[in-house]
């Protein structure tokens, strides 16, 4: 295994913990203040995304989206889904510190866990290089595509 | 709750946890085989890179996983209590996760990555306790 982390694919891993636990949190206060939605009126479910917090949550997961694509791009999976656990963490310690909500002991040792496994993982190499690598055809085909259309352009 | 029976509700949540598992493998799979968006980007632009994830036939197979995964949540949620039926297949994934990247997608799922999967795993039933 090779370590291929720079400082920019950590912040991808900052941008994949804390989109999904902020996008969640937005979509549910939003849901919130909408109130529960009754089956015979799903109409209000395309209503409410004109809500700001439910359209900040939205842009938010789509960011977290992104973001956990690209890091799979370099990464593999191993390593980038405990990143993406690290948002069952960011929740409690917000609702402790800034909501002062209490936290039961098990929920403390769940957060220590939870923690020591992400910073374990994210020690060690980030990717697997394998003597045979899986065909890129994809990118090769995108790659190959634009060169020659630089070619063309020249 | 209700009266589903338990083996109804764990078959429930391994529906979720294979699904949830597919989808994940079927996106790092194809996203293996896109290759690294900064090399994509680099050459191709950012467009390039989207149309690159768009046009993998992969990449939407696991999407769908990833949606079934959620409605099966949804559903098992109207029959089973979320306190048992969430932090089960969170934790139970993590497992299944580890196991399918390392004989599906070859990683190399050292001693460190199933200390890591093992801690996340308990964590998150700690978390929901």
């Amino acid at each position: 295994m090779q370590s291929t982390m720079t400082f920019r694919r950590y912040m991808v891993l900052v941008a994949v913990m804390l989109g999904a636990s902020f996008g969640d949190t937005f979509l549910s206060k939003g849901m919130k203040q909408v109130g529960p939605v009754s089956i015979h009126h799903l109409s209000t479910l395309i209503v409410v995304l004109k809500a700001p917090w439910i359209l900040a949550g939205i842009v938010l997961l789509i960011g977290f989206f992104a973001s956990y694509l690209t890091a799979l791009s370099w990464a593999d999976l191993t390593f980038v889904l405990p990143a993406t656990s690290f948002g069952y963490v960011i929740i409690p310690l917000l609702s402790h510190f800034w909501l002062h909500e209490y936290i039961s002991p098990a929920r403390w040792a769940g957060i220590f866990l939870i923690t020591l496994g992400v910073g374990f993982v994210t020690q060690g190499p980030s990717y697997t290089s394998h003597a045979h690598p899986i065909p890129t055809d994809d990118a090769a085909a995108l790659t190959s595509s634009s060169e020659n259309a630089r070619e063309r352009s020249a | 709750m209700t009266n589903t029976t338990p083996t109804s509700v764990w078959l429930m949540i391994g529906m979720i946890v294979a699904l949830a598992t597919a989808g994940d493998v079927l996106i790092a799979g194809a996203m293996r085989r896109i290759g690294d968006f900064d090399e994509i980007r680099t050459h191709a632009g950012l467009g390039g890179a989207v149309a690159a994830v768009l046009t993998n036939a992969r990449f939407f197979m696991g999407v769908g996983c990833m949606a079934l995964s959620f409605f099966t949540l949804l559903f098992a949620l109207s029959w089973a209590d979320v306190s048992l039926v969430a932090p089960a297949s969170a934790a139970l994934t993590f497992v299944t996760n580890a196991f399918a990247a390392k004989w599906i997608l070859k990683e190399n799922v050292d001693r460190r990555r199933w200390f890591a999967a093992l801690c996340v795993c308990v964590g998150v039933f700690f978390l929901a306790r």
